[in-house]
């Protein structure tokens, strides 16, 4: 041993590899594969959740009594390791049995299909035969809005619960009991909606199995396809196209918004718009209102609203509701962009077509779970008819192409429609972390200081990091911006901010790690950072080739204000395009109240 | 004033549920009465040991013991022995096997074959008198080590003892103790974990209620020599009256000085808080325990690092089980040759037992290891309750295995009961005798480990469960011999792939039966006979015509009305709604009740 | 016996109560398993409510407080009866025939382990070794062990009961 690395022989295979590593880092560096279930490391995120519970990637080791873990068993020096010998395959597929003896199988039927991490280590393992057999967990399906859990297919390796806890810190999700009735639950058994669960999705996100999914509604999207009575209008938001290639083998990363437009044409959608639009009209009123907060604060030093804090996140918003009702105030009033595009899809959209707006139905393509929560808040119904009518995220629209029988690769390029197809390069941004608040600076900045901006991409707010945060000059006014992804960050920067330890005048907070490019809905990325920074990349490469780049230059946008809304922030505006919050930390129907 | 008497009570557990406390207050009244005050002393003491022969009485300075009294005797032995000198015969002992009573406790069988060290102060002293513990020599050896041995000199005495972890797994305590001093961290903890949940062993209670000081000058001596300035006692909620006596020990002792800032002015400080439990055994693991001290789940953590590495709140915590600490004393204060010149090559000094089951003499004991399980169970034990013939002893609790007549003559120790195919656990020791089934007592054990498991890792939380249910299969008639072999299978791949030791060791009930009660399986499987009548399944009971008088007694006896006909003429049992409780067996005068 | 605490309205005496055992442990998350028991103490068992008011004390997810209430087998969300009956299982008491004890005090209360009788009088729990195994088998009532059992005295014992709570 040299000091800084220990000697090791893995498969009869020499190496060193630096002190700490465990048996699992060594022998993926050295290419051999140990199958794992429980272990998860997302580097980038900090995520890390490691239990050795699962018992699948035992491996023998030279002078040890029983078969060590390789993902929490250290390399130490002259160590001698086995990871094929009849002994750790009979213990590995035993464990595998006895994962299966306590898991329904019903792999055909299941959401997971072709996607399960325990479908593919136990094929691996050619597990033929369930030796092990007995009592089933019997646990009844929770439908949440958004996400789905059946626990039957629970297999214990509390990736959700870390995802739930350390990195979200919503803490919605436990161990609960012990033994074998042991499982992961919401408090008292009681279903999702009736947790502290913000929909964020990311749960869903690690989840080896099926037991934790999306709550689908592709069957409400064919039904009305069918319906000859309905106009159906799609809206996508900007992450859904730089990750739905992905379940069509391309490269991460990879634009297909023109397929993803031809293909919702086949599928029968009679407009096709994009949700981009809405992020302008969204920048226009939440850029507005910081203003107002801003000049609030310059005329007679009142921050009780600032920072301003981004509600374009359904998960975030929901996080604050349940968590922080303290802050609601400071919580943009603006309707999220998903949510101002169905309300201007159903009152103005629908007049354009001389229709009810109960014929229309307007579904979204998010990258997101908690979207089908935001849709079905019942502020934004009206009389009973939601603005957005369905959510569905990018892996339910990949399903509804395959399910059609559309070749995705072989579909040309199509075009949005107008009048809600027209977007700038600042409402693309908004699906990546720190695209919303850059949008929104684009647009404050020129309308605060009167003059064009010097340099219009804001560099220093884009990036992974999980707290960021820049200072932006207004002509002389330093306007202070903080920036988290992931509810784990965004409790941290929250948290600096109460302890006032962060005078930040506008803060931008995305539930998901990554932003919406890393969503609960988005084709799995596993963690890996790099498919998220290709999205990211994806997204500003966009934008960067747009002839507009700022969202009040939208045309359609400003014809909008012109016909019906009048201005930014004013009444109609309000009416159409803001909302408003409730503590449901504190008994759930107390009023934050809108912003006058 | 001169104390002539002392009276000593027996006030553990097992003697207090017989009414101690109401003999005691008979025994204070009778010589209030008697005016017996100033030269009778009644003392309530920790456990005696000799449950069997419980509510005990111990008369001191002639040693007279008094055995099975009852609180109505207690005017009888004021008047006739401390009154008059003259002992009460029927209350004294009687020798099985001369039949001659027995007035010494020394001279009976029970205690003459044991050495007590951990236990040399439980049935001595009043527990809640510290000056009694003093008296004793107590708090000496930690005087001792504070004036006069550096904490390195401490160490070495107690690694040169050769004194091994008394808790299960005989790691060496000095070595631990090395550890942990030697382990980086400016915090460390001391923790006596009292967490004894192993059924059918109660010394740590015994030594926590008839000793408590002990413990607490080890943890102090402890915490000197890693260098912790605080000490945790885990107890089980369930043992009010340890709890009770341990608070009045830590409060005597800070009063003394003997725990709290600067003890014995040596500049060392040191104080103890106890922990409470709340239902796990899986928490008696040191990793669980620590995370229950946490106010956490107990679940098992993967080792490395160890407790002495990182612990309690992330710091060095050196954990030691009661009957460890209780040892430690007596070392430092006779020296460690002493210690090691009792035991065997490997195993020092001494080892409590609690011995249960088909015993004559059900209790607590202390032998020297080294002291073969034939000593302990013909000997100490006094045979086999009602004559029956010996069929086996299990020690180690659920992670222990099931010995026979040939391994009566093995030495006790560490090795030697591990060779055995068992362990030596925290000392638990069940005799079984003709009447007990071993697959029934392997399912019991297991049983035990269904309902314990923490439900963490795969192989305990559902392998144990399918374990359980092989043997629910073969002693409920439906087992096969290719059962047998997926039994042990599967109990090998859970020893070799658990998580912590509970689930590596809950196998060894089964495998140890397995291997010793191969004939009994085979019975079960082939015949679907269970030998020892004791799996309901198997057993049918049926009254012999013949015989029968149709005294009706059995049909009077029986809870579940199956037995039928009129009286004077024989009688029948409905083997359908016959519950096999053996109520008619007993009761039948005529030996009509037979079982198949 | 504790009338049920019911979840829409905690009581506030309820809810201070809980205040003050948790204020008493310095609302640290780590003295969790110590304030439980004293709430267990206090009311007997620990309901929806008074886990949630624990949670927001200490300011932790209740999920986590209801994660650590279901593993130890100590901690209850139900009333017990006004006379606790537990039956020790400890292996000196099975091997000596406590399970047939423990059907006859089912068969007896018509209840199952883990189970309140009705009228709230019984409850029927199964515990590990009391560590009086010289008394096996062994059966403890409230604060009352009872030793040497067999299923024929178990009648007896319960109605000593039935007519002390009529009385």
């Amino acid at each position: 041993m040299n000091g800084n690395t220990v000697g090791l022989t893995i498969d009869r295979k020499t190496m060193s590899v630096p002190p700490g590593t465990t048996i699992l880092e060594a022998a993926s560096a050295a290419g051999i594969r140990i199958p794992t279930l429980c272990h998860m490391k997302l580097e980038d995120l900090e995520y890390e959740n490691n239990p050795g519970a699962c018992r699948i990637c035992v491996v023998e080791v030279e002078g040890r009594r029983n078969l060590a873990p390789a993902c929490k068993t250290e390399c130490t020096e002259g160590m001698v390791v086995h990871t094929h010998t009849p002994r750790v395959m009979n213990a590995r597929r035993t464990v595998m049995e006895l994962i299966l003896s306590n898991h329904p199988a019903e792999c055909l039927t299941c959401s997971k299909n072709g996607y399960c991490d325990l479908q593919k280590v136990a094929h691996d393992l050619g597990i033929r035969e369930i030796r092990y057999r007995g009592e089933e967990s019997v646990f009844v399906p929770d439908r949440s809005p958004a996400i789905v859990r059946d626990m039957n297919k629970c297999i214990m390796c509390r990736r959700c619960e870390t995802a739930c806890n350390t990195i979200q810190t919503v803490g919605a999700l436990t161990a609960v009991n012990r033994g074998f009735r042991a499982v992961v639950a919401t408090a008292f058994g009681r279903d999702m909606a009736g947790s502290t669960c913000s929909y964020c999705g990311q749960c869903v996100s690690v989840c080896p199995t099926g037991a934790l999914s999306g709550r689908s509604h592709t069957d409400e999207v064919l039904k009305a396809l069918a319906d000859p009575e309905k106009i159906v209008i799609a809206q996508t938001a900007p992450a859904v196209r730089t990750a739905l290639g992905r379940d069509f083998g391309y490269e991460a990363g990879t634009l297909v918004t023109g397929k993803m437009v031809s293909a919702l044409r086949e599928l029968g959608f009679d407009y096709v718009f994009d949700t981009d639009f809405a992020a302008d009209l969204t920048i226009m009123e939440e850029g507005t209102e910081f203003l107002n907060r801003l000049r609030a604060e310059d005329a007679d030093g009142e921050r009780a609203k600032l920072p301003l804090m981004t509600s374009c996140c359904p998960g975030w918003v929901s996080f604050v509701e349940q968590h922080y009702p303290e802050l609601l105030p400071r919580l943009s009033t603006a309707r999220s962009p998903q949510q101002m595009f169905g309300s201007v899809a159903k009152r103005y959209f629908a007049r354009l077509l001389g229709v009810e707006r109960r014929r229309l139905v307007v579904v979204s393509v998010m990258p997101c779970l908690a979207k089908k929560y935001e849709c079905s808040r019942l502020e934004f119904a009206v009389d009973g008819n939601p603005d957005v009518d369905v959510s569905i995220y990018t892996r339910e629209l990949a399903r509804l192409i395959r399910y059609a029988n559309i070749d995705f690769r072989a579909l040309p390029d199509g075009e949005f429609d107008r009048p809600f197809g027209e977007s700038t390069g600042a409402g693309v941004i908004f699906g990546t972390t720190g695209g919303v608040i850059e949008a929104a600076m684009r647009t404050a900045y020129e309308l605060y200081t009167g003059r064009p901006l010097p340099e219009i991409e804001f560099v220093r707010l884009r990036g992974m990091e999980g707290i960021r945060s820049a200072t932006v000059d207004f002509d002389g006014k330093p306007v202070r911006i903080g920036i988290a992804h992931g509810l784990g960050n965004a409790r941290r920067l929250v948290e600096e901010v109460l302890a006032g330890k962060s005078p930040y005048d506008a803060i931008e907070v995305m539930a998901c790690p990554g932003g919406c490019i890393g969503g609960g809905g988005q084709p799995f990325h596993r963690g890996n950072m790099e498919v998220l920074r290709c999205r990211a990349d994806a997204l500003y490469r966009e934008d960067a080739g747009k002839p507009l780049r700022k969202s009040h230059e939208n045309p359609c946008v400003q014809e909008l204000y012109r016909e019906v809304l009048e201005e930014p922030c004013g009444p109609k505006a309000h009416e159409w395009l803001h909302t408003r919050y409730f503590d449901r930390k504190n008994g759930g129907t107390e009023d934050s109240g809108p912003e006058k | 004033m001169t104390i002539g008497w002392q009276v000593l009570v027996c006030g553990g557990t097992g003697c207090r549920a017989s009414q101690s406390e109401r003999i005691e207050k008979a025994l204070k009244e009778e010589i209030r009465r008697c005016g017996l005050e100033d030269e009778a002393q009644v003392i309530r003491t920790g456990c005696f040991g000799f449950c069997e022969k419980g509510p005990v009485v111990k008369v001191i300075p002639d040693n007279t013991f008094y055995v099975q009294v009852r609180p109505e005797d207690a005017e009888e032995i004021v008047s006739e022995h401390l009154l008059k000198g003259c002992r009460v015969r029927r209350l004294l002992y009687v020798d099985p096997e001369t039949h001659l009573r027995v007035s010494d406790s020394k001279h009976i069988g029970f205690y003459r074959k044991q050495l007590r060290i951990a236990l040399r102060n439980c049935g001595f002293i009043d527990p809640e008198n510290i000056g009694e513990y003093i008296a004793r020599d107590g708090y000496a050896a930690l005087g001792k080590a504070l004036t006069g041995m550096t904490p390195e000199e401490v160490i070495g005495e107690i690694e040169r003892s050769g004194l091994r972890g008394r808790g299960g797994g005989g790691f060496p305590t000095g070595l631990k103790w090395k550890i942990t001093r030697q382990a980086p961290g400016e915090r460390k903890y001391v923790v006596c974990n009292a967490d004894e949940g192993d059924p059918g062993a109660f010394m740590d209670r015994s030594i926590l209620e008839g000793d408590p000081h002990s413990v607490l000058e080890a943890m102090a001596i402890n915490g000197y020599c890693t260098g912790a300035s605080k000490g945790l006692i885990y107890i089980r909620a369930e043992y009010p009256l340890a709890v009770e006596r341990l608070k009045t020990a830590i409060g005597q002792a800070r009063e003394a000085g003997l725990l709290g800032d600067d003890i014995l002015g040596s500049g060392f400080s040191f104080d103890v808080e106890i922990r409470y439990g709340a239902g796990a055994f899986v928490c008696g693991e040191e990793t669980a325990l620590i995370r229950s001290m946490e106010g956490q789940r107990g679940e098992a953590m993967v080792k490395p690092p160890f407790p002495s590495e990182r612990g309690y709140a992330g710091c060095p915590t050196n954990v030691n089980n009661v009957e460890t600490y209780a040892n430690i004393p007596v070392i430092l204060l006779k020296g460690a040759d002493w210690f090691a010149g009792i035991g065997t090559e490997r195993s020092k000094g001494t080892k409590v037992f609690a011995l249960a089951g088909k015993i004559n003499n059900v209790g607590l004991i202390e032998v020297p290891m080294g002291t073969t399980l034939r000593e302990v169970i013909f000997g100490i034990g006094g045979g086999i309750k009602n004559g029956k013939k010996f069929k086996a002893v299990q020690t180690g609790g659920p992670s222990g295995g099931c010995l026979t007549e040939k391994h009566l003559d093995i030495p006790i120790d560490y090795d030697n009961l591990l060779a055995a195919g068992s362990m030596m656990g925290s000392g638990g020791m069940i005799v079984m005798d003709e009447d007990d089934c071993m697959v029934s007592m392997a399912k019991f054990y297991l049983d035990f480990t269904v309902e314990e498991s923490c439900g963490k890792c795969a192989p305990c939380r559902v392998g144990n469960k399918r374990l359980h249910e092989l043997l629910q299969k073969i002693t409920g008639g439906k087992g096969t011999e290719e059962d047998l072999e997926r039994l042990r299978n599967l109990a090998l791949v859970i020893r070799d792939t658990a998580l912590c030791g509970l689930g590596q060791t809950s196998p060894n009930p089964v495998l140890s039966t397995l291997d010793n009660f191969r004939d009994e399986y085979l019975a079960h499987v082939r015949e679907q006979r269970c030998y020892a009548h004791q799996c309901r399944d198997l057993t049918q009971y049926f009254i012999s015509p013949e015989i029968c008088r149709g005294c009706t007694l059995c049909a009077r006896a029986c809870p579940v009305n199956a037995i039928s006909g009129e009286r004077k003429h024989p009688h029948a049992i409905d083997p359908l709604l016959c519950v096999r409780c053996g109520s008619c067996l007993e009761k039948c005068k005529f030996g009509a009740v037979r079982v198949r | 016996m504790e009338k049920e605490i019911r979840n829409e309205s905690l009581p506030s005496c309820v809810r201070e109560k809980v205040h003050d055992i948790c204020r008493e442990h310095g609302c640290d998350p780590g003295e969790l398993i110590h304030i439980l028991h004293a709430l267990q103490r206090t009311f007997g068992y620990l309901p929806e409510a008074v886990q949630e008011a624990v949670a927001a004390e200490l300011d932790i997810p209740v999920a986590r407080v209801y994660g650590v209430v279901t593993f130890y087998s100590y901690f209850t969300m139900v009333p017990k009866g006004k006379y606790p009956v537990s039956v020790c299982l400890g292996t000196a008491c099975y091997v000596r025939g406590a399970e047939a004890v423990l059907d006859e005090f089912r068969r007896q209360l018509e209840i199952g382990v883990g189970e309140t009788t009705l009228d709230g009088l019984f409850s029927l729990d199964c515990l590990r070794c009391v560590g009086a195994c010289g008394l096996a088998p062994v059966v403890s009532v409230g604060d009352r062990v009872y030793g040497r059992l067999t299923p024929e005295k178990v009648r007896g014992i319960l109605s000593d009961y039935y007519r002390a709570a009529e009385d």
